[in-house]
Parts: structure tokens; C-alpha cells; sequence
């Protein structure tokens, strides 16, 4: 009987969480992918499609487009972000003057919203106000960096601006790698001699191997939700030349209203983003829990 | 103590190096520095192009560019961003927006963790069949983009009354924090020891009780992470406000960006810049006064998207 | 010649003073061993003999070659962590050569020795394994063949052992033992723990606040402690300490407890002159007051046991003598007289006496 009513009374505490999974989590993607599977346009009609909508969208330029964009940003932002973070932190690490002035001030970027960061770098880029304009105004009259306005540079503004949002990320996770390394560790390579290049590289690296992960993962869920910071930015543009899946989506469920194209793009996103991540979710919350039980 | 026993015949300092070594500045030590203050730089270029930007008077900005000091400072452009800046018709400047976004902040930060608390910690103590799909389920919500949600969620929003109003954004975002929440405290519960669960079930405490009395004030370490993390992750939110908010209930972010889209005329970049400083000042204010906090809630919730 | 020689050492942490002018002499293949409790300096004074960490001021010679300013790699030392500190992700083989490799020291010389000491150690089965793969005391031996292949003559030890349970720390003890015998070398080991400190040392330097109190062998330590603090922390169950005065008789002297008690001190050396009616703390080891009269000099206490510890081969009792705590060690079959009053005998030449700063008598 008591036992009884305390069992109610977990699933009382769980119930916020049961009605989310099941209604906004499951419920919703189900009913995005059913969509997907119809001609709806700008209001959910039930007439089956089948995969027409697929086949519309891997026809349309500025799909596959945004696909290209999502993983040019991805591998230039998460490649650059990771490297210019570990080189922050290694140095941070080497008892400098002022490191905490300087952590504060690599991170700082990371608390700002996309929009503001998006905002920002759009003046700075931006040929009629930012580096251009000073630059001619220091007497370089034919100089030009306009990066922002044509069409094949525009993602790498994207990026620039990405990498300067995340870059004290990684800095932070790989400091606080750094610090929980063995002491023992650097006073045994320095009586074995190892020069401290070596032992970063062929020791230090390996061992943070977990940082490595874990902020490659942070920063891909960044990848494929970028939508704001393009937004604000490019606006997708010039054209839709630095387009990317989500404002996609966006863009075809509101605007342009076409659901059912907008809701397979969605699909086709989620398709994605669970075949990276499946592996990866069961390694690190369910494998490791088995032996204990 | 007793005074120590020299009994050790002292030895004569011999030839060559005494004491500590010198120190030297060399090249690598230049480069690190070097390396850092360039990225220093790097990084804060853009809040020093917002801040001399905000206090400039126009004119300076037409003819000196963005970089430039200011030669006459001038905090009209921060009055007006605040107070007078036009969005289409609307001249109230942006704190609508401010206050808009401090009314969706203040709930749907103490819903979110409170949820997110109570369902790690029913995850974590309480066996529960299903417990494992559930937060697998989460997880999953943690890393998938809201693209895939948001449709049928404006759906449901309008079918039951609830679309523009402050309550389904606040309940988007216990949605969206839901994963995030849960993993932190859940984590965090996992490290208290189950003996302190099992004590607590032997003097009698039941599922609430103990979460209220016991677990609840042990929390308060995370319960700081957690309002980190959400106070500038809900601050920071755009798409949110943008899709549900609706015009009357536009964050701070949403509105930021009307305010600056262009319009006729001359782009009032001092009072834009302002606008902006002001919109970053809630999570910057959070980051500079939370200093290592903050980082141990990056590392916490370290699937934070 | 002197192995390693410490000259007028100094280090100090901000505006703590860690080690103040510090002077010790450590002869070639000696064995010594750094003792004493946490924060007393020991592992400050290895990691400066090391070259890991600044030095204020002195000077450190090793080999006969003033190594002040040297690298540690330089310093032709070898040393061993507490925490292991194996390179993770490196094969057994992998980090006994690592250090070699770095060096540019020439394959058949490296094979050569990872051989050596694999021999050494009965590392052989293990040289393909990852640390992770191994157990406490396996990692702890890699550990060591690490230092060893760096062909040091001067090897360092910093608690190696005190993350072991104790049955490996007692095997691992007696290795280390036998390795000092074969190689010859030098060793400095820090340890905290006494049984360590007297199993293993040709000579111990108890370490107090940053000061070497005594630097002797390990029975001149237990013996005749050089004050009451070497007095109490080498030994278990601690010394008892007895307070009283001591009183001149022409050419004897006797000691008179706080309860009237007078014990002759004929047999007793005294190391510093003492007046008549001086205060003192006589020392008495456990071991060293006996139920039954032995031989000599044996001077008779009252004292009541109310506490029986059996401990196998022997047995503690525990009680008082005139008023202070009181332990004596017994063998197991003997009979205990517990809660009443009964005489113990003390053999006055193995006892210890103190002035009141502290210092033996």
C-alpha cells in the first residue's frame, strides 16, 4: 500500500517530463515527418505525396546550397575553433601574467547571443562602414575587403564570426583538460627531458582526447543550428549564397509557406543529425552504465 | 617545538651557480605572450568597435569609420536606443523589448530548473521503468534542431488559444531546457551518495519530501549553473521569440533586430551600436560576475546547444 | 666522495620559508630516507634535488658536478611518483623508452636497456601492455623501470608507495630493498611512514618544519632520538613520556616522578650535563618496560593496566604510571594483570630523557 503510493508519487515528479517527451519531443517530429509525406503548402493537408517533396528539395539549388554551407562552416569553424582554442589554452597554461584577465576576455564572446555577435561583425565586415572604409580612409584608396557582399566569400564571414563566438569555449574546455592532467606527469617528462613540444604532442593531446569530443560535439549542435547568426549577418545572402538548413526551413514555414518542402528539409536534417549522433549518445550515457548494474 | 638540532656539519659552498636560477624572457616566452595579445585583441575588437561606436555623434562615425576613438562623447545615442529609437511606427525604443524579455526571463528560468531538478533527481534515485527510453528520448531533444519541433508546435499553440502569448513562451523554453536541466542535475545527483538517499528513505522520507528538503538545498552549487545557463541562454534566445512571442511579446533579441533593420534614410549606427550593448549587457553582466561559474556550467552542461 | 650534497639549501614560497638553510651529505649507494609528516618540507627538498622547482638559495651538487642550475634531465637522476605518473596511452615498452627516444638515444642502446631493467623488474610479460591494463603495484614497477633505464646513478623516490594497499606496499618494500642491493645506486626516498623509513634506510633524516632534526641510522633513530619530537613520531605505540625532575647524588643521579617514584639513573649516557633538580621527560619505549625483572639496572614503576590489546605475537597493555598514559608490550603468553595496581621494570639504558625545550639529556 505505502509502497504503492510512493511509486505514484514518482511518476507524479516525472510527469512534466513524460508529457514533454511524448507530446513536444516525439509527438511533434512524428507530425513533421508525416508532413513531409503530403503536398501541403501553406496549411497541413492529409493527401499523401509520398516522396515527392524529397525529391522537389534535392532538386532546388539553394537546398544543396545550404547543404554545402552547413559543412564547409562545420569543418572550417569546429577544425579552427579547436585548434586556435587548444594554442589559447596551451598558452594560458604556461603561468602567464594576467591569465585571468585573458580568459575572461577569450570567453567573454561565448555569453553574447548570435544576433549580437552576428550584428557586430556585420558593421565591422561590412564594406560601406567597417575595415574597408577605414582602411580607404587611411589614404589606401583601391583597397578591398568585401568579403561580406559576394557571393562565394559571404559563408566565410559566417565563419569568422562563428569561430570568434566559440573559440573561448574550447579555450575553457581545454584549460580545465590541461589543469587535470597529473602533475607527476610534466616532472616525469622534464627528468626524462622531453622537450615540451614533444610532450604536448605526443602526450598531452592523446589525453585529452575527451575534450576533443566533447567540444567537437558542442560545437556541431552550434553547426546545425545555425540559423540566427546567418540571419543577421548575411541574411543568406548575397542571393541565397550563404543559405543554410535551418534558415531553410525557416524561410519555406513561414515566409515562403511551403510546409511540406520545409518539413522534409527538416526530416532530412533530423535523418542527419541522428546517424552522427546515435553512436556517440549510446557510447557515452548507456554503454558505460551496463557493467555497473 | 623544540629548537632544531644542527647536528649536521655544515658543508662550504663550493664553486659555480648559487641559488635560484636567472630567468629568462626568451623567444618562446615572447611568442606566447605575443600569440595571447593578439588574440586578445581578436577578440575584443568587436566590444570596442560597439562601445566607441555608441558614444559617438554621427558626423564622427561619417567621417572617421568605426575604429576610431571618440573626439566628443556623447550618451544621446544610448538615450535614444533606449528610449525613442523607432521600429517601424513604434518610438519606445527598445525597452519594450527589455521589459518584454525580463517578463518571459523570470518564469520560464525558475519553471525550467525547477522541472529540470525534479526530473534528474527522480532519474537518478528512483528506479522507474522506462527511465532509460525517457532520458534517451531527452537527449536526443537536447541535440536535434528545433526546425523539426517548431511547426507542429505553433499548431498546437494556436489550437489551444496559446500562440503570442508570454505563457507558451515560457513553456517553450521548459520545453527546450528540459534536456540541458535534467543531464546537469542528474549528473550532479549522481555524484551524492546513495547512502545519504537510503537514510533519508529509512527515517521515512517519501518521493517530494526528500527532493524538497534533502536534495533541493544540497543543490544549491548546481542550482547557481543552472540559472547561469539559463538566464543567458533564455536571454540570448531569438528564434523562440521570433516564432511564438508574436509582436506584443517580442524579446529584447527580436526586437533588436527590427530596430536596426534598415529603413529610409541615414542609418543611425551610435544609436544601433547602443541598442546592441544593451541587449548583450543581461548575459555579459551575468558572465563577468559569475567569472569561473560560468565555465563550470559550460563544462556541466556540456551539450548546450 | 658525496653522492648528493645539499649546501646551505634555502626555498622559500612567497613569504614562507619551506626550507631554511639546509645541509645534508649523502654518500655514494647510500640509501636514505626522508621522513617525516605532511608539509615538513620532504617532498619540497626532493623536487629541489630534482630540479622541478626553484631554489632561493644554496647550493645542490650531485656526482661532484654543481647541478644548481641544471635541468633535471641533466642532473643524471632517475625518479619515481607517487601517482605513477606513467604516460597514458603508451605501451609498457612505450614509456620505459619514451625518454630515450626524445633523446636520440640509438635503438640497440634503448633495446638494451628496456631489457635491462624489463629483467630487472619481471616486467618482460607486461611490455606490450597500457598502464590502464596493469594493477597498482605492476604500474608502480614501470614506474621505477623508467627511472632506471635513464641509467642514473642517483634515483629518487617521492612516496612511492603510499597509494598501495598494504600487502603490496610490503612486497614492493622489500623489492626496492633488494634493487638497491644489486644496482648500488643512490637513493632518496620521502616517505611518511616510519616502517618504511627504518626497514629500508641506511640512514633517515626525520624532517620537522622544514629542519632536519636527526640524520642517523634507523637504530640510533629509534634509540636515541635526538628530541621529543623525533622521539614521538618515530615509534607505535608512541614512546610514553613520563614527566619529573632529576636529582644529583654525589656521582649518581636518579629521576623522581610525579608521584614520588625515584629511579636510579646509573647506565644512563647523558649526552649534555645536567644540574641537580632539573625538570625532565624521562622516554621510555614500550618494549623497554617489562612485567618481570630482566637482567640489569631494571627500575621497578607502579602501574595499573586496565586496557589488553593482543596483536598476535605480542600484546599491548595500556594503563597509567603516575597519572600519565602508559603502554608496555608484552609477549602473547605472558599473563596481563589488568585493573589492578602492578610493578613494570625498565631497563635504564635504552631510555630517553629530555630538558624542557625539548632536547636529549
Amino acid at each position: 500500500m505505502k509502497q504503492g503510493s510512493i511509486r505514484w508519487s514518482v511518476y507524479a515528479g516525472l510527469t512534466p517530463a513524460i508529457l514533454i517527451v511524448v507530446f513536444a519531443y516525439v509527438g511533434t517530429m512524428i507530425w513533421t515527418i508525416g508532413i513531409s509525406f503530403t503536398d501541403s503548402r501553406m496549411l497541413p493537408v492529409a493527401r499523401f505525396a509520398g516522396i515527392s517533396q524529397y525529391v522537389r528539395l534535392f532538386g532546388s539549388d539553394r537546398w544543396l546550397t545550404s547543404l554545402q554551407n552547413m559543412v564547409l562552416f562545420g569543418v572550417l569553424m569546429i577544425g579552427i575553433s579547436l585548434a586556435l582554442g587548444f594554442l589559447l589554452a596551451v598558452a594560458l597554461d604556461q603561468r602567464v601574467r594576467a591569465e585571468g584577465f585573458l580568459r575572461t576576455v577569450i570567453l567573454y564572446p561565448y555569453a553574447m547571443s548570435f544576433i549580437v555577435t552576428g550584428l557586430v561583425w556585420q558593421w565591422i565586415l561590412g564594406p560601406t562602414l567597417g575595415i574597408q572604409e577605414t582602411v580607404r580612409g587611411w589614404g589606401f584608396e583601391n583597397f578591398r575587403f568585401d568579403w561580406i557582399v559576394q557571393k562565394e566569400t559571404a559563408i566565410y564571414c559566417v565563419v569568422l564570426a562563428g569561430i570568434w563566438h566559440a573559440a573561448g569555449l574550447v579555450m575553457a574546455i581545454m584549460l580545465a583538460g590541461l589543469r587535470g592532467i597529473d602533475q607527476d606527469l610534466w616532472k616525469a617528462s622534464r627528468i626524462d627531458g622531453i622537450k615540451p613540444w614533444r610532450f604536448y604532442l605526443h602526450i598531452v593531446i592523446p589525453m585529452l582526447r575527451p575534450s576533443f569530443i566533447s567540444a567537437t560535439v558542442l560545437l556541431s549542435l552550434g553547426v546545425v543550428k545555425l540559423y540566427d547568426l546567418v540571419l543577421v549577418l548575411t541574411g543568406g545572402g548575397p542571393g541565397f549564397s550563404s543559405d543554410v538548413p535551418a534558415k531553410f526551413v525557416m524561410d519555406y514555414l513561414f515566409q515562403r509557406q511551403n510546409i511540406g518542402l520545409a518539413t522534409a528539409a527538416a526530416t532530412t536534417l533530423l535523418i542527419t543529425v541522428l546517424c552522427v549522433l546515435t553512436p556517440w549518445l549510446y557510447a557515452e550515457y548507456f554503454r558505460a552504465e551496463r557493467p555497473k548494474e | 617545538m623544540t629548537a632544531p638540532i644542527h647536528s649536521i656539519a655544515s658543508t662550504p659552498i663550493g664553486e659555480g651557480p648559487t641559488g635560484s636560477a636567472p630567468k629568462r624572457f626568451g623567444p618562446a616566452r615572447l611568442g606566447i605572450y605575443a600569440f595571447l595579445v593578439i588574440s586578445a585583441l581578436f577578440f575584443l575588437l568587436p566590444l570596442y568597435v560597439m562601445v566607441v561606436t555608441s558614444v559617438k555623434p554621427m558626423a564622427e562615425i561619417r567621417a572617421g569609420g568605426i575604429f576610431a576613438l571618440p573626439m566628443d562623447m556623447t550618451f544621446e545615442p544610448w538615450v535614444k536606443a533606449w528610449s525613442s529609437a523607432c521600429t517601424g511606427l513604434d518610438c519606445r525604443g527598445i525597452s519594450p523589448g527589455f521589459w518584454n524579455s525580463v517578463q518571459i526571463l523570470i518564469p520560464s528560468v525558475f519553471l525550467s530548473i525547477f522541472v529540470g531538478a525534479l526530473t534528474g533527481y527522480a532519474l537518478s534515485f528512483w528506479r522507474v521503468r522506462g527511465a532509460n527510453l525517457l532520458f534517451a528520448v531527452l537527449l536526443m531533444g537536447a541535440f536535434l534542431p528545433y526546425q523539426v519541433f517548431i511547426y507542429p508546435l505553433v499548431r498546437i499553440y494556436s489550437a489551444t488559444g496559446m500562440f503570442s502569448t508570454i505563457y507558451a513562451l515560457v513553456l517553450t523554453h521548459v520545453i527546450f531546457g528540459l534536456p540541458v536541466m535534467t543531464l546537469l542535475f542528474r549528473n550532479y545527483y549522481a555524484g551524492i551518495p546513495i547512502d545519504l538517499f537510503k537514510a533519508a528513505r529509512v527515517d521515512g522520507g517519501r518521493f517530494f519530501s526528500i527532493f524538497f528538503r534533502l536534495m533541493l538545498p544540497m543543490s544549491v552549487p548546481m542550482l547557481v549553473v543552472a540559472v547561469i545557463l539559463q538566464v543567458t541562454g533564455i536571454w540570448n534566445d531569438f528564434i523562440m521569440g521570433l516564432t511564438f512571442g508574436g509582436l506584443a511579446n517580442r524579446p529584447m533579441t527580436v526586437q533588436l533586430t527590427n530596430l536596426v533593420a534598415p529603413t529610409e534614410g541615414e542609418i543611425a549606427y551610435n544609436v544601433n551600436m547602443a541598442a546592441t550593448i544593451m541587449t548583450a549587457a543581461v548575459p555579459l553582466v551575468v558572465y563577468f560576475i559569475s567569472g569561473r561559474w560560468f565555465v563550470r556550467g559550460i563544462a556541466a552542461g556540456a551539450v548546450k546547444g | 666522495m658525496s653522492s648528493v650534497s645539499i649546501r646551505n639549501l634555502k626555498i622559500t614560497f612567497g613569504a614562507l620559508n619551506v626550507l631554511e638553510t639546509l645541509n645534508l651529505e649523502i654518500a655514494e649507494g647510500e640509501f636514505i630516507v626522508l621522513l617525516g609528516p605532511s608539509g615538513c618540507g620532504k617532498s619540497t627538498l626532493l623536487n629541489a634535488i630534482a630540479g622541478l622547482l626553484d631554489i632561493t638559495d644554496g647550493q645542490i651538487w650531485i656526482n661532484g658536478r654543481n647541478v644548481t642550475w641544471s635541468e633535471p634531465h641533466d642532473r643524471g637522476i632517475g625518479m619515481v611518483f607517487q601517482s605513477y605518473a606513467l604516460y597514458p596511452r603508451l605501451t609498457v615498452e612505450g614509456n620505459l623508452s619514451f625518454g630515450l627516444k626524445m633523446a636520440g638515444t640509438p635503438k640497440a642502446e634503448i633495446a638494451r636497456r628496456v631489457a635491462d631493467a624489463a629483467r630487472i623488474l619481471q616486467l618482460e610479460p607486461l611490455l606490450k601492455r597500457q598502464p590502464a591494463q596493469l594493477s597498482g603495484g605492476q604500474r608502480q614497477r614501470v614506474a621505477i623501470g623508467r627511472a632506471l633505464v635513464r641509467d642514473a646513478n642517483v634515483l629518487l623516490f617521492d612516496e612511492p608507495l603510499s597509494n598501495l594497499d598494504a600487502k603490496l606496499r610490503t612486497e614492493l618494500r622489500v623489492e626496492i630493498k633488494r634493487l638497491h642491493k644489486s644496482l648500488g645506486s643512490t637513493m632518496i626516498f620521502v616517505t611518511h611512514d616510519q616502517v618504511e623509513a627504518l626497514t629500508l634506510a641506511d640512514r633517515v633524516a626525520v624532517m620537522h618544519n622544514g629542519v632536519i632534526q636527526q640524520f642517523a641510522t634507523p637504530k640510533e633513530i629509534y634509540q636515541r632520538p635526538i628530541n621529543r619530537f623525533v622521539a614521538s613520531f618515530v615509534g607505535s605505540p608512541q614512546m610514553n613520556f613520563l614527566t619529573g625532575t632529576i636529582h644529583r647524588r654525589d656521582e649518581a643521579s636518579l629521576f623522581r616522578l610525579t608521584d614520588g617514584t625515584e629511579i636510579d639513573l646509573t647506565g644512563y649516557q647523558f649526552r649534555l650535563p645536567v644540574e641537580d633538580r632539573q625538570p625532565a621527560t624521562l622516554g621510555i619505549r614500550p618494549e623497554q618496560a617489562q612485567l618481570q625483572p630482566s637482567s640489569n639496572h631494571a627500575a621497578p614503576l607502579k602501574a595499573l593496566f586496565t586496557i589488553e590489546e593482543p596483536m598476535g605475537p605480542d600484546t599491548l597493555l595500556w594503563g597509567t604510571v603516575a597519572g600519565e598514559t602508559f603502554s608496555i608490550r608484552i609477549s602473547a603468553d605472558q599473563v596481563a594483570v589488568i585493573g589492578e595496581e602492578c610493578q613494570v621494570h625498565v631497563n635504564i639504558a635504552h631510555t630517553s630523557l629530555f630538558d624542557e625545550a625539548g632536547e636529549r639529556l
